[in-house]
């Protein structure tokens, strides 16, 4: 409980900064406005008018809260294409657009784990991989990925892969990095003594994998999982630009369009908030784990 | 010092003009060099020098941990290798390199279970060594719950848990205080006379080597080779304070007269 305290001190300057801003960014519309219909506004005006702007420059958090309120709990309750009024998600509610984004993710994630699982194994039992895999590992993360995800989506799409699998690919591409790095580094965390110890019983190498090395990794495997499965979740809102077939990239997309800043903020921060909750998820995984393999630090 | 190639009945462990050298950055640098050693069943060895004289070699030599560069060597009259095969050793390394997501128990059926033994033989011998070791009751443990100690008195039972008739131990006892070293040297002696393997331990500690060994070895560096073999005059049975005895002072003083010849080039 102690830790609370600091954190809310923190989210409090936060958001004595963002209001402060909001005032001062879109203080020029509404003063503009005022100048042009000839009325003069007090100061506590002003303040009032640039925290309910339509399309502020930057919307208060307050904006940001009720339109995500009403982006997730109002539009489906009480929308005509709501769930409560259709028995589907609505396709103008977060709800519906996060849980494509999440699928993505999850697809995405699942992938780039097993492939990052699969290359370290390469990378630490084979000598030729050991020298070869991780410059071309490297070298993949240096591509921007906004620029390398509309290619994927075209390749995939002139042989026909359409859909989830696309935008998971990319999620992939970037999630297996971590995974990959991090398990190497996992799987040789054995001292000297332990691999002579296990030499001095003349286990096999699938012993020496599955007792000594995987059991060793554990703990870095948790902590590249709780990167990957956030670099999955930016993957997939990437893929979705070019896609434009739901999810929050096209939130996100749409309301630039449109100039629907407190959509984008909305979207942003229910991205944000999937994130957090995906680490969470993997935290409390790790914590169950590694407790029940008495490694809880 | 002429003994050391005696003919001894039933040789365990024998090494002939044996050879190792290790390719570093900086050059050759001979480990060993002519070796020749043999130990016969039953004996308690021990292996004396400052760092760098070949001692943890010689040892990992045996364990088919190093391959030597020239000469032979059996154990149990076959290669190191085959030996290691057949699992004909226990090893005791420097730390008790205890699995931490494993319980005592566990830490101790691994090698058993890497071998093939059944659950129900697994236990049972898990828990015949734990007695061996003193540390019944405590199998349920983590590694971290227990001192440095009986970390590595663990790591003994361990080693001991396959039954193979010789141990090999590269300081054991290093890391811990004087007052739990005196006492686990103790047990050993009893462990040995118990179950009558044949020990090589590596030390530097004078009084552990005299106190525990009925043949001492005292090898020096650069190259690393045996510069005497004493044998103890001293009864198996050997309460503490027999490191008072002045055979136990004179055995001492032979052992590091020894280490000071080999120093001379320093």
């Amino acid at each position: 409980m102690k830790s609370v305290l600091p954190v809310l001190t923190v989210v409090a300057a936060i958001l004595a900064l963002w209001y402060a801003a909001t005032v001062q960014m879109n203080r020029a519309w509404t003063e503009d406005r005022a100048a042009r219909a000839g009325v003069e506004l007090t100061f506590a005006e002003v303040v009032a008018d640039t925290m309910s702007q339509q399309r502020p420059r930057l919307p208060a958090p307050h904006q940001v809260v009720v339109e995500l309120w009403n982006s997730t709990v109002v539009e489906e309750m009480t929308g005509r294409r709501g769930w409560w009024n259709t028995g589907t998600l609505s396709n103008r509610s977060l709800i519906h657009h996060g849980w494509i984004t999440l699928s993505a993710t999850f697809l995405g994630f699942a992938i780039g784990t097993g492939l990052g699982f699969v290359l370290a194994i390469g990378i630490v039992h084979n000598r030729a991989m050991d020298a070869s895999v991780m410059p071309w590992a490297i070298a993949s993360q240096t591509i921007p990925i906004i620029a390398l995800a509309p290619m994927i989506i075209v390749v995939l799409n002139s042989v026909g892969i359409v859909g989830l699998l696309p935008k998971a690919v990319i999620a992939a591409y970037l999630s297996f990095f971590p995974v990959v790095v991090g398990m190497v580094k996992g799987l040789r965390a054995p001292d000297m003594i332990q691999l002579d110890q296990m030499k001095t019983w003349n286990a096999s190498g699938r012993d020496t994998f599955l007792k000594l090395r995987l059991p060793s990794s554990m703990p870095y495997f948790f902590a590249s999982m709780k990167i990957g499965v956030a670099a999955a979740l930016v993957g997939t809102i990437v893929g979705e630009l070019p896609v434009q077939q739901g999810g929050l990239g096209v939130r996100l997309l749409s309301g630039s369009y449109y100039g629907q800043t407190i959509q984008i903020w909305s979207a942003l921060f229910a991205a944000a908030i999937l994130a957090a909750v995906l680490v969470g998820v993997i935290g409390l995984i790790q914590r169950v784990t590694l407790r029940r393999m008495g490694m809880a630090q | 010092m002429k003994d050391v190639n005696a003919p001894r009945t039933d040789p365990v462990i024998d090494a002939q003009g044996l050879n190792l050298t290790f390719q570093t950055a900086d050059g050759p640098v001979q480990a060993l060099k002519d070796i020749d050693l043999s130990i016969a069943r039953g004996e308690f060895v021990s292996f004396i020098g400052p760092s760098g004289c070949g001692k943890t070699t010689f040892l990992r030599v045996v364990a088919d941990l190093e391959q030597p560069s020239a000469g032979t060597i059996t154990v149990n009259g076959m290669s190191p290798e085959a030996a290691r095969r057949a699992r004909a050793y226990g090893y005791v390394f420097q730390a008790a390199g205890l699995y931490p997501w494993r319980t005592i128990e566990g830490n101790i059926r691994l090698p058993l279970e890497i071998m093939g033994y059944s659950r129900t033989e697994q236990r049972e011998r898990a828990q015949r060594v734990l007695d061996l070791v003193d540390l019944a009751g405590f199998g349920r443990k983590f590694p971290w719950q227990l001192s440095g100690g009986m970390q590595q008195r663990a790591s003994i039972a361990r080693a001991l848990a396959f039954d193979a008739d010789i141990l090999l131990m590269d300081e054991p006892f290093g890391a811990l205080d004087e007052i739990v070293r005196d006492r686990l040297n103790e047990e050993l002696l009893e462990l040995w006379k118990r179950t009558e393997k044949t020990i090589g331990f590596v030390t530097h500690s004078i009084p552990e080597a005299v106190y525990l060994s009925t043949r001492i070895v005292v090898m020096s560096p650069r190259p690393g080779r045996i510069t005497d073999v004493i044998e103890s005059p001293l009864p198996r049975d050997r309460p503490l304070d027999i490191r008072d005895s002045p055979e136990f002072i004179e055995i001492a003083h032979r052992v590091r007269e020894g280490l000071r010849a080999g120093h001379v080039d320093d």
